[in-house]
């Protein structure tokens, strides 16, 4: 029931919103919404049915084909000796691997991290955001240790942390999940902090409601709607994030195509052959653009008051 | 403070590289590891290491390199510079580009102005800084071959290299430091637009722009002040791809070396370092809060 006046809520403020703004700019939420949406749609079916798009085994070298400008066709024979011609629609790179292929097989790696990142860091952040916004005495210790990991930059923090250990995918969602976490503890307390004061908190506690329920029953139902929006940003930033480690070199092991790595891969050689930086660029920039899209509608869609909050 | 010093230290202790063995090399003996390790003092229990460490950062001394043989304090002196011009020119930039830009949008919201801002600065954000340091590379440096490609020239060679090298690397990175403050300047300026006394200040006839200057963007302008010392964060995660991508000898470059080589101590003196001076720019931007709106009070 709380959940659904919440919800009403939510939309009355949203077209207030709008009618303030007037009908184009409304249009324009939900446009990118749309558009935001649909980019990263296309891109998540192109990273599902990645084998079936034309592409060869991504780690196949052919040192007799390398650095091949995109279009570069190339006869292969058979084993009945019938010729096929394959085209390599992005160019081949300095080991003879085809960027269209590789390209493809990365939107796999980046969406895995971006997802994961952004449901792992939203989990715990949930977790020591509704304590400590609601316990006081855990409160002062929890908020200076993430005070602390939060003046440490992002990727300053993140590239420490993949030092740590050896590179590979579990390192890298875990060393982006840690400079995000205080992020989303600051939003959840937040919300905790002005909900605990709310009329409706209080008659639960006289009415002999225990903590964990009152935060599970009470508490968290307000927190979903900012929640979303924060790990859409963070899912947006995880990407990124992964794609400048594996470029420097300290993420995922260069085995393994991610947009990040076919770059690193392309830059002995970029004044030549610009195509192995200009295709994966492309592709993360949208698919980073698109999920900030959807963020920013989603924002406007669920909750204007977090614009004051963040 | 104290917290940032424990998580960096600790962070780069539990490691699962062993540098002493990166070290002897290849061919040492088991002997010969353990004398280095002894040496480190990393066969010390791991409180011990930590005040030592502690106690000697205090005193300016951050070790020596493991990998580049030198004091760390002395490899920091001399990969500062670069980095600091950097930093400075585009703090600069993206100040003088993106507070009127901002405004601009806030002032003429709703049209194709302010969609145009807002539609850039979600692009800004979204198109990561390695991307955007090679396409202007390729179009400005190799297609039009008007600016060095890559490097760095040090101040004393000679100002005209110094800034042609830097052009390129500081319009890279000041890309997403726009779009930030961009977007704060005009959130913040649309909610003081609407604000009675603005409605005075025309009412008694005062001309747009000294009204924006005046009486908009003074009153708007803490929000963007405190967004453009949190940005520094972007600012120096930015720093070290960007370092990078031009090939600057300068400490994000010396980062992504350190961390590559397993050399614990730079990495932990860089990190430090880069934490406190975000710290410390936070705090001056606490401090200008007293001159920008003299209601608030410490």
């Amino acid at each position: 029931m709380k959940a659904v006046a919440d919800r009403a809520l939510a939309i009355d403020f949203g077209s207030a919103a709008t009618a303030h703004g007037g009908v184009a700019r409304g249009l324009a939420r939900h446009r990118s919404v749309t558009i935001g949406g649909a980019i990263l749609a296309l891109v998540v079916v192109v990273a599902v049915l990645a084998p079936w798009l034309g592409t060869r085994d991504p780690a196949q070298i052919d040192p007799g084909f390398r650095n091949r400008r995109p279009g570069a066709e190339r006869v292969v024979p058979s084993a009945d000796g019938s010729e096929t011609k394959r085209t390599s629609w992005m160019g081949t790179d300095s080991l003879g691997r085809d960027v269209y292929s590789r390209v493809l097989y990365g939107a796999r790696v980046s969406l895995i991290v971006g997802v994961t990142v952004a449901l792992i860091s939203a989990a715990i952040g949930l977790t020591i955001g509704l304590l400590a916004g609601y316990l006081r005495w855990l409160d002062g210790v929890v908020m200076r240790v993430m005070d602390g990991l939060m003046s440490i930059p992002a990727i300053l923090l993140a590239i420490g942390l993949v030092s740590v250990s050896r590179a590979g995918l579990r390192t890298v969602v875990l060393a982006i999940v840690i400079p995000e976490v205080p992020r989303v503890v600051r939003l959840v307390r937040s919300v905790v902090l002005s909900i605990r004061e709310e009329p409706y908190v209080e008659a639960a506690v006289a009415l002999g409601a225990r903590t964990p329920m009152l935060l599970v029953r009470h508490v968290l139902p307000n927190t979903v709607a900012p929640l979303i929006v924060q790990a859409t940003f963070v899912c947006a930033s995880a990407i990124l994030v992964e794609a400048i480690l594996s470029f420097l070199g300290v993420g995922i092991p260069p085995e393994t195509p991610t947009w990040g790595n076919i770059m690193a891969e392309g830059r002995a050689l970029f004044r030549v052959f610009p195509h192995n930086i200009l295709f994966p660029g492309v592709f993360l920039a949208a698919t980073v653009l698109a999920v900030n899209m959807l963020g920013d509608g989603l924002r406007d869609m669920l909750d204007p008051r977090v614009r004051q909050r963040l | 403070m104290g917290v940032v010093a424990v998580v960096v230290f600790l962070l780069l202790r539990l490691t699962a590289g062993d540098p002493a063995a990166i070290i002897a090399g290849d061919n040492a003996t088991t002997q010969q590891v353990e004398e280095i390790r002894g040496r480190l003092g990393l066969d010390r229990p791991i409180a011990q290491q930590f005040v030592i460490w502690l106690g000697n950062v205090l005193r300016g001394d951050f070790g020596e390199s493991f990998f580049f043989k030198k004091q760390v304090a002395d490899l920091i002196l001399d990969r500062l510079e670069p980095t600091l011009a950097l930093s400075i020119f585009t703090l600069v930039l993206a100040v003088t580009a993106a507070v009127p830009l901002g405004a601009l949008a806030a002032y003429r919201r709703a049209t194709w102005i302010d969609r145009a801002v807002m539609g850039l600065s979600v692009l800004g954000f979204s198109v990561p800084v390695f991307v955007i340091g090679y396409a202007l590379i390729y179009l400005f440096a190799i297609h039009f071959a008007w600016l060095p490609v890559q490097g760095y020239q040090r101040l004393r060679d000679g100002i005209g290299g110094f800034l042609t090298h830097l052009i390129l690397p500081s319009v890279t990175l000041a890309v997403i430091y726009v779009a930030l403050i961009a977007r704060i300047t005009r959130a913040s300026m649309l909610e003081v637009l609407n604000a009675d006394h603005v409605r005075t200040a025309r009412a008694k006839g005062l001309a747009e722009l000294p009204v924006l200057l005046r009486h908009v963007l003074r009153n708007a302008a803490v929000p963007i002040v405190t967004v453009i010392g949190l940005g520094v964060a972007l600012l120096i995660g930015g720093v070290v791809v960007t370092e990078s991508v031009y090939s600057i000898p300068g400490l994000g470059r010396l980062t992504v070396d350190a961390v590559l080589a397993r050399d614990y101590p730079t990495v932990q003196a860089v990190i430090l370092l880069f934490s406190v001076v975000y710290v410390l720019i936070n705090l001056v931007v606490d401090l200008t809060y007293t001159f920008l709106d003299p209601r608030i009070r410490y």
